[in-house]
């Protein structure tokens, strides 16, 4: 095996991830990957937008690489480096020339928070050439029909530093997510948790209550990944007010003001 | 005079005859507060000769009245009360003059008792934040509190009193808080005004021939309807609620119109009816939390909001028409309609023309307050508004504050330092944002021909900062092979040694991160060569600052005493620096006085809303702080530091560049030994500014 290298199978997903549909995204979606066009999501943080794609990548039977950008990101990190090895060098690819290699998809999540010229090496892969450039061995790598390519962001987060440039969206399809509805909401909270309807559907309440935060000293709401948390809290048996003061208003801001308020809201609730 | 024994009377005469002299007249002596004072302990003594001596500067009629009342206040009291108790005497004076500062200082019983009662007291100023945020997370929509003798709700504000003791703890008390504010909001979310009949309480009440008494059973009927709301839709809140207060329940004869309202299909109909049965029967003992109606309040506040919303909604739907590519129909002859997917949720979406259309988030917010009050959004609301619709913009500009009638709206307050008291003086200072005129001068061109040499070098001292690709040589990780390293590693492993881990090279970006503000004094002392210094420095430093992309802006400061603080916009931090900031810069002009201590403070207010890992705060200042009604010395310096201080607190850096040769007297002080420059040649300011930036920012 070489080092730094995920065996393909192990990227494979075999068990479907549990998805609900919000609108047409998987209609869209799998068009998009016949098309061979990349896909953008946007969405609010933890709306379901990776799990979307594991779900996407069970659909289609791809290997999924997924990739968290972060503001260190650089082009090598995502193509490959030479690494040294006993007296030697040798070349390991990164997790978007390997997945471009066995023809995965790759995910690439949080793009606008790589560094900005890191997001450029994904321009000739995005566009009809589909190809990597490797500059470091030459070679350059075609990319099979079953690869695509995925990145997702948070226009919430827009400030004029992170944004992405025209010439990197204006190549994609572009998929919105946004918080399911409620009824959705609570079955996902339940599904997920096995926590029972009702208390889900309140759960589904506190957060629209935290989404009416938002802008008032709250980035965001609180995201159906935070409310699943709370749920799984709850079946373990932790108090309803205790889970929501850990898993919701803790977790959404440090605020003491807004904390309190937080709480507020989730003990009138349960 | 020995240090432990008191003053004698004679001697508190004497001396406060010196202190209060203005205010003493031969009819009325300092002896009875001499008398008095004697019979106090030293320790006592010499506190109340302090402060005597600080109101006396303030005024001295003010201190002969704390004079005469220092023994007993300060036999009632403890010393941190006491000092509370003058101090909020002087904060009445200073906001509403010497009658009701004397009328404070006199009511000492009631200000020990209500010191007294702050133990256990919950007051709004504390608790207000975090209701708010509560009941918006409620409701989805501001509600403002106010803070007032009464408790109801108007519909657009609720009002709670300052502070609450009625319960025996603090906890308690602060519960009860909560309680009431979201029973209030209940009256809002659970229909009691229903917005489409403002008027609908005041004309119920009137038909019956006890009108007061009609509004009170009502009010009592209402709080059992609502009760039954907020078990079921808040249950915890409901706890809460019944926790804080043991009832006897409702007579028998109510019972089956409690049960009634207790139904969740009941509405505010179900009390009218039961009003009208139950009328005569008596009156229940109100609930601690249940506050009281105000009808003719909140018709007048359902009246002017819907007005409002209204003008709101149709300016909102004439800017949507606009930003809507041209059609073949005419514009009159579009239409908007509303779809209300799921009426509970009270969640419309508009339509233009039967296609559903985004609307912006406030837009949005609009719609649905507007559902909630009506219940729907009627079809005149969905008129766009015509053209010259903008008339409900406020006729108030700050610019014409002193032509009429003097006003603060859309001013901003700030505190003062006052160093004599060791307290701030709250909301002291009034200051407006204006703009500068911009003038129509080829100065800025002239500028740049005349340093055309210092612009150039600047230009390099600047690109010379400005954040290069560097390359990290011996790194663990990286984005390639550091060969000098890996042949010496190699050379090390031959050898026996181990082989060192940093062989990589990476390559890293300092990345700018910076946000400076120039503050820069329009007082009227600058006229001449400093302001055209001044004005010079910045265009030169505009030209360097481009270059280096770093977010910046500029703003000129100067007013004339404490209600007249202006600042000035020249360039804001998302404004580009183009023709118009160009000809704002031409147009700085020196005006009145330099009052430093506030302009700081709102520049930093500004600066901690920009996102930045540096923050610096430039002044650029040809003297002291100064203004006309005793701002300077002493009390000057030490406000202006005070500021200072507050922005080192925010992490934003000051510094100070002055024209005033005799500077070093003070500014250390302020600033901070290395935290200033003096500057006597223009030439040197922008090479000044640079050095300061690569100090700051290596």
């Amino acid at each position: 095996m070489k080092p730094g290298v995920v065996r393909t199978e192990a990227l494979l997903i075999t068990k479907e991830p549990y998805y609900e549909p919000q609108g047409d995204e998987i209609l869209l979606f799998e068009s998009a990957y016949r098309n061979r066009i990349p896909v953008l999501l946007k969405g609010p943080t933890g709306c379901g937008k990776t799990r979307f794609m594991e779900h996407m990548a069970w659909r289609l039977r791809r290997p999924l690489v997924t990739v968290s950008c972060h503001d260190d990101l650089t082009a090598s990190d995502l193509v490959g480096r030479y690494l040294i090895t006993a007296g030697d060098t040798a070349w390991v690819d990164g997790p978007l020339a390997h997945a471009v290699r066995v023809g995965g998809i790759c995910y690439l999540d949080e793009i606008v928070e790589a560094r900005k010229d890191t997001t450029v090496v994904i321009h000739p892969l995005a566009d009809d050439r589909r190809v990597l450039p490797i500059e470091k061995t030459g070679e350059v790598l075609r990319a099979p029909p079953e690869f695509a390519l995925a990145i997702s962001y948070n226009p919430g987060y827009q400030s004029v530093l992170k944004d992405l440039k025209q010439s990197t969206r204006q190549r994609f399809v572009a998929l919105e997510f946004d918080y399911p509805p409620a009824d959705l909401e609570q079955r996902i909270v339940d599904r997920e948790s096995g926590i029972g309807a009702e208390t889900a559907a309140k759960l589904v309440r506190f957060a629209a209550m935290t989404r009416n935060l938002k802008g008032s000293g709250l980035e965001e709401g609180a995201s159906t990944r935070l409310l699943v948390h709370a749920a799984k809290l709850m079946v373990s048996g932790i108090s309803p007010v205790a889970a929501c003061r850990g898993a919701v208003a803790q977790a959404l801001t440090d605020d003491p003001e807004m904390v309190a308020a937080i709480n507020e809201l989730s003990a009138s609730l349960f | 005079m020995t240090d432990l024994k008191p003053w004698t009377a004679p001697e508190w005469e004497d001396w406060l005859d010196e202190e209060l002299d203005a205010a003493l007249s031969l009819r009325r002596t300092s002896r009875p507060a001499a008398m008095a004072l004697a019979t106090l302990g030293r320790d006592r003594q010499d506190f109340a000769r302090h402060w005597i001596a600080i109101v006396a500067k303030t005024n001295p009629e003010l201190a002969f009245h704390f004079a005469n009342r220092a023994a007993e206040g300060l036999r009632r009291m403890a010393r941190d009360d006491a000092e509370a108790w003058i101090i909020q005497a002087m904060d009445v004076y200073d906001k509403m003059g010497l009658y009701p500062a004397i009328a404070a200082l006199g009511d000492i019983e009631t200000f020990a008792a209500a010191r007294e009662q702050r133990s256990r007291a919950a007051a709004l100023e504390q608790v207000g934040p975090v209701l708010e945020l509560f009941l918006q997370g409620l409701s989805g929509r501001r509600l403002k509190l106010e803070a007032g003798d009464r408790t109801f709700n108007d519909t657009a504000r609720i009002h709670l009193p300052a502070s609450l003791a009625l319960l025996p703890t603090r906890e308690a008390n602060l519960r009860l808080y909560k309680v009431t504010a979201a029973h209030l909001w209940a009256q809002t979310r659970f229909g009691t005004f229903p917005g489409n009949d403002p008027e609908r309480l005041v004309n119920r009440c009137h038909a019956f021939p006890d009108a007061t008494y009609a509004c009170g059973l009502f009010h009592a009927l209402e709080t059992i309807r609502l009760d039954a709301c907020l078990a079921r839709e808040l249950p915890g809140l409901h706890r809460e609620l019944r926790t804080l207060q043991d009832r006897p329940p409702a007579p028998a004869s109510w019972a089956p119109w409690v049960a009634r309202l207790e139904a969740a299909d009941a509405t505010v109909d179900d009390s009218y009816e039961a009003l009208a049965a139950l009328y005569g029967e008596p009156l229940p003992a109100p609930h601690l939390y249940q506050g009281t109606l105000d009808a003719a309040a909140v018709a007048a506040a359902l009246k002017s909001r819907l007005e409002e919303e209204r003008t709101a909604l149709q300016n909102a739907l004439k800017a949507l028409l606009g930003d809507k590519p041209p059609q073949t129909a005419a514009p009159e002859e579009r239409r908007f309609t509303v779809h209300d997917k799921d009426a509970g949720r009270n969640d419309p979406t508009l339509l233009l023309d039967g296609q559903p259309l985004a609307v912006p988030p406030d837009v949005h917010a609009l719609m649905r307050s507007i559902a909630q009050d009506l219940g729907e959004i009627p079809d005149e609301y969905l008129v766009p508004a015509g053209d010259g619709a903008y008339a409900a913009e406020s006729g108030k500009k700050p610019e014409d504050v002193w032509k009429g009638t003097y006003h603060e709206e859309g001013a901003f307050l700030y505190n003062e330092w006052d160093y004599k008291r060791q307290h701030y003086r709250k909301d002291w200072c009034v200051l407006r944002e204006l703009d500068v005129h911009p003038a129509d001068e080829p100065f800025v061109a002239e500028t740049l021909r005349k340093y055309a040499g210092l612009a150039s070098r600047l230009r390099k001292t600047f690109e010379a900062l400005r954040g290069e690709n560097a390359t990290q040589r011996r790194q663990k990780h990286g984005d390639d092979v550091d060969f000098d390293a890996l042949v010496e590693g190699f050379a090390d492993l031959r050898s026996g040694r181990e082989l060192p881990d940093g062989l990589f090279l990476r390559n890293s970006r300092f990345a700018r991160n910076i946000a400076v503000m120039f503050m820069v004094d329009m007082s009227g002392s600058t006229k001449g060569w400093i302001n055209d210094a001044e004005r010079e420095s910045l265009v030169l430093l505009c030209e360097a600052l481009e270059i280096l992309g770093d977010r910046y802006a500029i703003y000129g400061f100067s007013g004339i005493t404490r209600k007249r603080c202006e600042m000035y916009r020249v360039k804001r931090f998302e404004d580009r620096y183009d023709d118009t900031v160009r000809a704002r810069i031409t147009g700085i002009k020196p005006r009145d006085y330099t009052r430093m201590g506030v302009a700081i403070r709102h520049l930093c207010g500004i600066l901690n809303g920009v996102e930045a890992r540096t923050k610096l705060l430039v002044t650029l200042s040809d003297g002291k702080p100064d203004d006309y009604d005793g701002y300077r010395g002493e009390y000057g310096i030490e406000d202006t530091r005070q500021a200072l201080l507050e922005a080192k607190r925010d992490g934003i850096h000051a510094f100070c560049i002055t024209i005033d040769t005799d500077a070093r007297d003070y500014l250390p002080h302020m600033y901070g030994a290395v935290n200033y420059a003096q500057i006597d040649d223009v030439r040197k300011l922008p090479l000044k500014i640079s050095d300061i930036y690569r100090h700051l920012t290596s």
